[in-house]
């Protein structure tokens, strides 16, 4: 029984080890590839610093993940993802062009307004992109983050903005890949 | 012709980003409380960086500062909501209640501020 134990224990490290290298690995190239593009010089003596920060980092992430093991997996769909952006881009023109009419009119037209708003992202990602799209679209801001439903105010609240906001929310949650 | 065709389109661009960032700061000095202040400055921190980020990409033509200036911009996708997130949280944390329409329900976790009524008259006001 012991033995058994023992074995799917030292196989579950051996699966951890190899996770860990394979991560290793892809740090490195992604840091190096990185220092690459920002640097753009290619001389000896650049190249050398950036070989030596690299390794430097991973030797610190290696040592950050050893005392906290935090695992972090970027779930998202990769086209359904970039289509939202392109959306989300559209929704923050129409929006910057209204705040900017209410900005330059004379009488200022504002009702100011604090409610809730549910979200259904399943993953704290998907939160995450939902409130920070809240915030990126000028008019509405997303204040405090409660379990099921954020807190949002908006700088001219109207009937439709509860719709507009589920409408968001529901693309997002599109998007978001959910929990493995 | 190229040339100067991209010229032109960077410079509506860069313009148009200008006008957007003048606009945030107007508003920041027109509106009247910290909330609607905070709205006024995302005016110039969405619309305004993006064209002019969009702009200058123009400007520097394909290769790596294009590529820079497009990380930045993802950078500032994630960090600006973000600071404004905790500006605003701060703000409702430590107690500053942001008016609230006349119709909205009593009792909920956004209670009036103790001035309400001549921030209420505003309101009506307008």
């Amino acid at each position: 029984m012991s033995t058994e134990t023992d074995r799917s224990d030292s196989g579950e490290i051996a699966a951890t080890k190899r996770g860990h290298r394979v991560r290793t690995i892809g740090t490195t190239i992604l840091l190096a590839a990185l220092w690459l593009l920002m640097s753009g010089l290619y001389k000896p003596m650049i190249l050398g610093f950036g070989a030596a920060s690299v390794l430097l980092v991973v030797c610190v992430a290696r040592r950050m993940d050893a005392v906290d093991g935090d695992q972090f997996a970027i779930r998202l769909k990769p086209i359904p993802f970039l289509a939202y952006m392109l959306w989300l881009l559209v929704e923050i023109a129409k929006s910057n062009w209204a705040v900017t009419k209410i900005i330059l009119s004379p009488k200022m037209p504002i009702r100011q307004h604090l409610f809730d708003v549910p979200c259904s992202q399943e993953t704290e990602l998907g939160q995450v992109i939902f409130a920070n799209s809240i915030t990126l679209t000028p008019g509405t801001i997303s204040v405090e983050t409660e379990e099921g439903h954020f807190q949002v105010h908006a700088l001219d609240y109207g009937d439709d903005d509860m719709d507009a906001l589920a409408d968001m929310d529901a693309r997002v949650s599109a998007v978001d890949g959910g929990r493995a | 012709m190229m040339e100067t065709l991209v010229n032109i389109l960077s410079w509506i661009l860069i313009v148009s980003g200008s006008f957007f960032a003048i606009i945030g700061a107007i508003g920041t000095l027109r509106f009247p409380d910290f909330w609607s202040r905070l709205h006024a400055a995302s005016i110039s921190d969405s619309a305004g960086v993006i064209l002019l980020l969009l702009g200058m990409m123009l400007q520097a033509g394909p290769g790596l500062i294009a590529v820079k200036l497009l990380i930045i911009l993802i950078f500032l996708f994630i960090t600006g909501p973000t600071s404004t997130h905790a500006v605003a949280n701060a703000a409702l944390v430590s107690g500053l209640r942001p008016r609230q329409l006349p119709s909205a329900k009593p009792g909920t976790d956004a209670e009036p501020a103790p001035d309400d009524e001549n921030q209420q008259k505003q309101g009506d006001a307008s």
